[in-house]
Formats: structure tokens, C-alpha cells, sequence
């Protein structure tokens, strides 16, 4: 087992691509590290550059201590799981396991073990003597992770492994991985698209822009304080509403006259934009104290909650999320206010987080 | 799953919406295309028919006015004609037989062990200007071996090539590269590159994944891309007759026409020699029909 290092990672193909431009990553010994990003933002291409199947123009991968950079993938230990399972198709899962042990060249007796083990852990018992084809695409991924497994490698490399799957089997396999990594305590790296899957999964999460990282930090530094315009946008579901807004009798204030708490050492010479998730926002009673007056666009009812669209004058519709008890028709009047603590404030034209 | 049962719903009504003329079409064909067909049948077999008819009559059922379809005398004599000269010992038809054989074989052979791997590369690799190169290497089969054959006559003469087996192999062998690269590139796309990619993280080298995964997984492919290569090699004709011209070097084809000219044709020979030559493609076509429509419907079904 080992920690990763990534310094000044970039990579540019052949054909001119940049895929990475410059990413740092310091990814602990025994850590669940998620990369989380929109698509062609690079996230494979590091993963693919730490696994050796993709050499970086420039910069350093260590796993361990061990510099890799000149390493083929073969002497790099450590397992990969593609979103494309890669299960050999002519192989039954028995051997599909075994395969990488045996291009080890261990016994018999301990590779009848390991494989056992190792089904035992992703309950593959009666796949075993099943080929691929014959395997549903949960099970095929069960497999392709067990394959990764058998070999006690010294760290994971997880490729979208899950983007294949129904909605249902998604939420059972991620609980799996999770207990799983805990369990063997290997170095994971996860790459995904999917916030929910980056924020449940990860001890910590990287989130990556036009190869760039543009924060890495725990799943609630994420959420509650994203370090750039692009992560505000990219975390919560629906996202933060962005909102300009002005310093003034130490308060923010937003142009429809919206008065946000605001965060200590604030600059004021420049303008403002203030990340305010929709839980942190309140539709009332149009007048309700603290509130300006608004109206409802629409409303979008998801059972156990109601996303309210508001316009509340102007700059940009907010979205605001309510309990599904408290109902109010589309085009009603009513007031908004705001209810958190003091958001994240950032520059609009650094587009960085300032207090 | 709610969804398995929406689906299985809707099926059923969009069944009774096909249309009539689908639903009869999937049934049977009408007389009207059968008997179509049948004429087409006809017209295209009959020199086929006529041919392999020839070379079991008797000569004089075969120079008779009118043609004779049916009531003639059956004879294998032409076939041990083709086989056997007339003092016995190997004629030298059978001797044509046998440098087809080996100069369709040894170059098809050739060109699979040189294209199998170069289109693997092509396909996996980034190549400078990998589009031009592809495209340069398609070009060598723009013209008909007719444009080039006078050049490469005077160039064989340099080298001594002319009139020799290897000299054939050589021409057929860079024939057949640029096909098999074309044709192998496919195939080796639609094999998913992570086959490669897990094997070398499961401690192989790039070649060693490439033979233990990959090859297996191609060679459907390449069998149909050899039965094409074997095809034209066997086949082909103006490189025999401008580039050898002893009987001991001749192939097939050449040695075939040879037959006709002079002053009397011995059809029944021409016929049976003719028969002969056609069996071998046709036999080994059939083994790997499989293979062959899978080549041809290549890329029809993507992952
Ligand atoms: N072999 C290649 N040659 C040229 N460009 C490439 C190659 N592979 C990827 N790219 C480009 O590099 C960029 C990053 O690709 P990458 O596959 O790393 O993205 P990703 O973050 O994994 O996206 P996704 O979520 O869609 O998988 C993209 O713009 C892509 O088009
Ligand atoms: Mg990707």
C-alpha cells in the first residue's frame, strides 16, 4: 500500500489536445481520493497517466516512494477498473480472477485461494464458471472488481466503474466499494462524473476543470465553501444561486434588495457575487419580515421536497428548496429572505472565492 | 422493474402498426420475385454450368452442332489430361497448379504477418499524420495492375525477378499489405483497447497483450481478410503473364489462357483445367463463410 504523489502533472497528445494542464495531487496512504469533474476535463487522463498507460509530457508520479514515471504499467502494482469492464470474454469469471496471479506466476494452491477469497468478498460464488457475456452488467462489474482485488495491489485506479449501471445497483455498489476500500485500507483513487457518488465515496474530493484542479478538500468544505465560481456551479443539485451583490451598512446586499449575512474581512473594492445554496433560502408569505417580495416562476415537486424557481426582481431567477408542507401555486406572490449562515463570496472577475 | 413492464406495453401495439407490406415480406417472397430470381440465377450460372459441362463430355459432344445440353457421353478424361501429360508424368498444367498454391499461399501468408501487425498499430497507436499515411498506403491501390506492371518489369529485369516464383510473391505480397491493413484496422478498432490496458497492469508487456488478448479476438477477422488476400493472388493475371513466362514458373491463370490460341482449342481441357482451378477458393471460402460475412458486415453493430 502506498500514498500517490502527482507533481505538475500535464499532458498533451499528439494531436495538440491538452488534456491536462497542470494538475497537483498528494493522495494519502490508505485514502478513498475522488476526482471529480465535467467530461474532457481530464480526469482519465491523469488516472491513465498514474496507471502508465499514458505517458505525461512533463511532471512527476510517485507511488510510494518510488518514482514511476518511466515505469510500464506492469511494474507499477496497482489494479484498475475501466468504466468498459474489460473482462476477458474468452476467460470464465473463475479464470478471468486467476489471470492476473498467474501472469504473477504463483502457486497454484495460493491463487485457488486468493480467487476464492476474493468471491467470497464480491459474492461471485455461483459466476464463478460463468463467461462474461453470460453476466449482467452489475455482475460484470462485481467481477471486474474482484479481478482488481485478487491482486493485492498497492493502490486502486477506479475509472467511472459505475456509469453503466441502473440507478439502484449504482447506490448498492458504491455502498460496497466504500465498505470495501475501508475494509482492505488500499489507496483508491475514484474518477466519476457524478457528484452524489463523488460526495458519498470520498474521504477526499479533487474537483477538476479544463485540467486544472480547481479544489481539493473533504465532501463539506466542498459543499459549503467551493473555492471557485466553476465548483459553485458544478457542486449541490441544484447548484448554489450565484447572486451579485454589494457591501453596505455591513451588510450584503443583493439588487432586489436581498440582505445576506455577511462574512467577516470582506473587500469592497471590487465587484461581488455570493454563493447561496437553495436550502439557505426561504420563500414566505409576501411582507414576511426580512423578506423581499418575489414570485414563484414554477415549482418543481420531488416528493420529499419542493424546488421553488423565484424571481425576485430582475438579476437572474434563484431556486429554493422547501419542505413538500409548505405550498405555494405557480405566478403566487410571495416574499424570500434568507435564512444560513454567511455565504461564500466571491470576485466576478477572479471568479476565486474571497471570504 | 417498472420499467421492464412499460417496455414489454408498448411493444405489443407497435407490432400491429407495422406495416402490411413488412409483415408479408417477412413471411415469403412472392412468385413474381421467385421466378425474377430464378431467371437471374440462370443467366449468371450458365457459363458456370456450361463449364463445368464441358469438362465432363466427351470432344466430340463438345465441338457438336447443335450444342448438346443433355444426351452426351460423360468422360473424366480432361480431368486426367489437366493432371497427367499424354507420355504420363505431371504435365505441365499441374505444375501451374502447384506455383499457384505456393505463390497465392506464401504471399497471403505474408502479407497477414505483415498487415495484421501494422494495422494494430494503426489503430492503437498515435501516429504522425496517421490519416496521409493510411491514405498513401491506400493509394497504392488506385491503379490497376496494369498502370504499374510496365515499370515493375523493367525493375524486376534489374533485379532478376522476372520469370521467378519469388518475383510474384513480391508483387502479390505488396498487393495484399495495404488491403490487409485497410480491412485489419477495423477489425482491431472494434476490440476494445482496455483488453490491452488490463493485461499490461496485470504484469504483461505491450506485445505480450497484444498476442494473448487481442489476436485471439481478431482472428475471425483475419481469417476473412486472408480468404480476400488468397482471392486476389490466386487470381490475378497480368502480373503472371507479363512478369514469368516458363512453364515451371507459371501460375494457373496465365498457364490456363495459355490453352486457347493456336490452332485447335481443346475446350474439354480448357473446361476441366478451369474446374480445377476454380475448387480451391470456393472450398475454402465455404470453411470460413462465418468469418467472410462477418467481415463484410463489419461495423454494422457497434458496441
Ligand atoms: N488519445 C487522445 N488523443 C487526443 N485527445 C484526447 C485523447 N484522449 C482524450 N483526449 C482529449 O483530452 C481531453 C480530456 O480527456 P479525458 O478522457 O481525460 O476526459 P475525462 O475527464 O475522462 O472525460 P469523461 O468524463 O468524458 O470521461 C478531452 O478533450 C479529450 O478529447
Ligand atoms: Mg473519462
Amino acid at each position: 500500500m502506498a500514498g500517490i504523489e502527482v507533481n505538475a502533472l500535464h499532458k498533451r497528445y499528439p494531436d495538440g489536445t491538452v488534456a491536462v494542464d497542470h494538475v497537483d495531487l498528494s493522495i494519502g496512504d490508505g485514502e478513498l481520493f475522488v476526482m471529480l469533474g465535467p467530461s474532457g476535463c481530464g480526469k482519465t487522463t491523469t488516472l491513465r497517466a498514474i496507471a502508465g498507460l499514458e505517458r505525461q509530457t512533463t511532471g512527476d508520479i510517485r507511488i510510494g516512494d518510488t518514482l514511476v514515471n518511466d515505469l510500464p504499467p506492469a511494474e507499477r502494482d496497482i489494479a484498475m477498473v475501466f468504466q468498459f469492464y474489460a473482462l476477458y470474454p474468452h476467460l470464465r469469471t473463475r479464470d478471468n480472477l486467476a489471470f492476473p496471479l498467474r501472469a504473477e506466476g504463483l502457486p497454484k494452491a495460493e491463487v485457488n485461494e486468493r480467487v476464492e477469497e476474493a468471491a467470497r468478498l464480491m459474492r461471485l460464488g455461483p459466476l464463478l464458471d460463468r463467461r462474461p457475456h453470460r453476466l449482467s452488467g452489475g455482475e460484470q462489474q462485481r467481477v471486474a472488481l474482484a479481478r482488481a482485488l485478487v491482486r493485492r495491489p498497492r493502490a486502486f485506479l477506479m475509472d467511472e466503474p459505475l456509469t453503466n449501471l441502473d440507478a439502484e445497483l449504482r447506490a448498492d455498489m458504491r455502498t460496497e466499494i466504500k465498505h470495501l476500500q475501508g475494509e482492505l485500507g488500499t489507496t483508491m483513487v475514484y474518477v466519476t462524473h457524478d457528484q452524489v457518488e463523488a460526495m458519498s465515496l470520498g474521504h477526499r474530493i479533487a474537483i477538476l476543470n479544463k485540467g486544472r484542479v480547481e479544489q481539493i478538500g473533504t465532501p463539506l468544505e466542498v459543499y459549503d465553501r467551493p473555492a471557485s465560481l466553476f465548483c459553485a456551479a458544478f457542486i449541490g443539485s441544484p447548484p448554489m444561486n450565484l447572486i451579485e451583490v454589494e457591501v453596505a451598512d455591513g451588510k450584503l446586499r443583493s439588487k432586489s434588495g436581498l440582505v445576506l449575512t455577511p462574512p467577516p474581512n470582506l473587500p469592497r473594492d471590487r465587484g461581488l457575487v455570493a454563493g447561496v445554496r437553495p436550502e439557505a433560502l426561504e420563500v414566505t408569505e409576501p411582507g414576511a419580515e426580512g423578506s423581499v417580495p418575489a414570485r414563484v416562476v414554477s415549482a418543481e415537486w420531488l416528493g420529499d421536497e419542493i424546488i421553488y424557481v423565484v424571481d425576485h426582481g430582475g438579476q437572474g431567477d434563484v431556486r429554493v428548496r422547501m419542505p413538500p408542507t409548505v405550498r405555494f401555486d405557480a405566478d403566487a406572490p410571495v416574499g424570500l429572505r434568507h435564512t444560513g449562515g454567511p455565504p461564500p463570496v466571491y470576485d466576478v472577475s477572479t471568479e476565486e472565492l474571497v471570504a | 422493474m417498472a420499467v421492464s413492464i412499460n417496455e414489454a406495453v408498448s411493444t405489443d401495439p407497435a407490432r400491429d402498426r407495422t406495416p402490411p407490406a413488412r409483415r408479408f415480406g417477412g413471411r415469403g417472397l412472392s412468385v413474381l420475385e421467385i421466378a425474377v430470381l430464378t431467371v437471374l440465377a440462370a443467366v449468371m450460372l450458365f457459363p458456370v454450368l456450361w463449364m463445368i459441362e464441358t469438362s465432363i463430355k466427351e470432344n466430340r459432344d463438345v465441338y457438336a452442332i447443335p450444342a448438346k445440353f443433355f444426351d452426351f457421353q460423360v468422360t473424366l478424361d480432361h480431368f486426367k489430361d489437366v493432371f497427367f501429360s499424354s507420355g504420363g508424368g505431371r504435365s505441365s498444367l499441374s505444375v501451374s497448379f502447384l506455383n499457384s498454391v505456393v505463390v497465392a499461399g506464401v504471399s497471403t501468408v505474408l502479407a497477414t504477418v505483415l498487415g495484421v501487425p501494422a494495422a494494430w498499430a494503426y489503430s492503437r497507436f498515435a501516429v504522425k499524420a496517421k490519416k496521409d499515411q493510411l491514405f498513401f498506403i491506400l493509394s497504392t491501390r488506385f491503379m490497376p495492375p496494369v498502370v504499374v506492371v510496365i515499370p515493375i518489369f523493367l525493375m524486376y529485369r534489374q533485379l532478376g525477378l522476372i520469370d521467378t516464383k519469388l518475383g510474384l510473391i513480391l508483387i502479390y505480397t505488396a498487393f495484399n499489405v495495404p488491403f490487409t491493413i485497410w480491412m485489419m484496422k477495423g477489425f482491431v478498432d472494434e476490440v476494445p483497447a482496455e483488453y490491452e490496458d488490463a493485461a499490461m497492469l496485470d504484469g504483461y508487456t505491450r506485445l505480450q497483450a497484444f498476442r494473448r488478448f487481442t489476436l485471439p479476438l481478431l482472428l475471425p477477422g483475419i481469417a476473412a481478410t486472408a480468404v480476400f488476400a488468397l482471392i486476389f493472388s490466386w487470381n490475378e493475371f497480368v502480373f503472371a503473364i507479363f512478369l514469368t513466362s516458363s512453364d515451371s514458373v507459371r501460375t494457373a491463370p496465365p498457364a490456363i489462357a495459355g490453352l486457347i490460341g493456336g490452332t485447335t482449342v481443346d475446350w474439354g481441357l480448357v473446361a476441366a483445367a478451369s474446374v480445377v482451378f476454380a475448387l480451391p477458393v470456393l472450398v475454402f471460402a465455404y470453411l470460413v463463410r462465418k468469418h467472410l460475412i462477418a467481415g463484410v458486415t463489419l461495423g454494422a453493430v457497434r458496441r
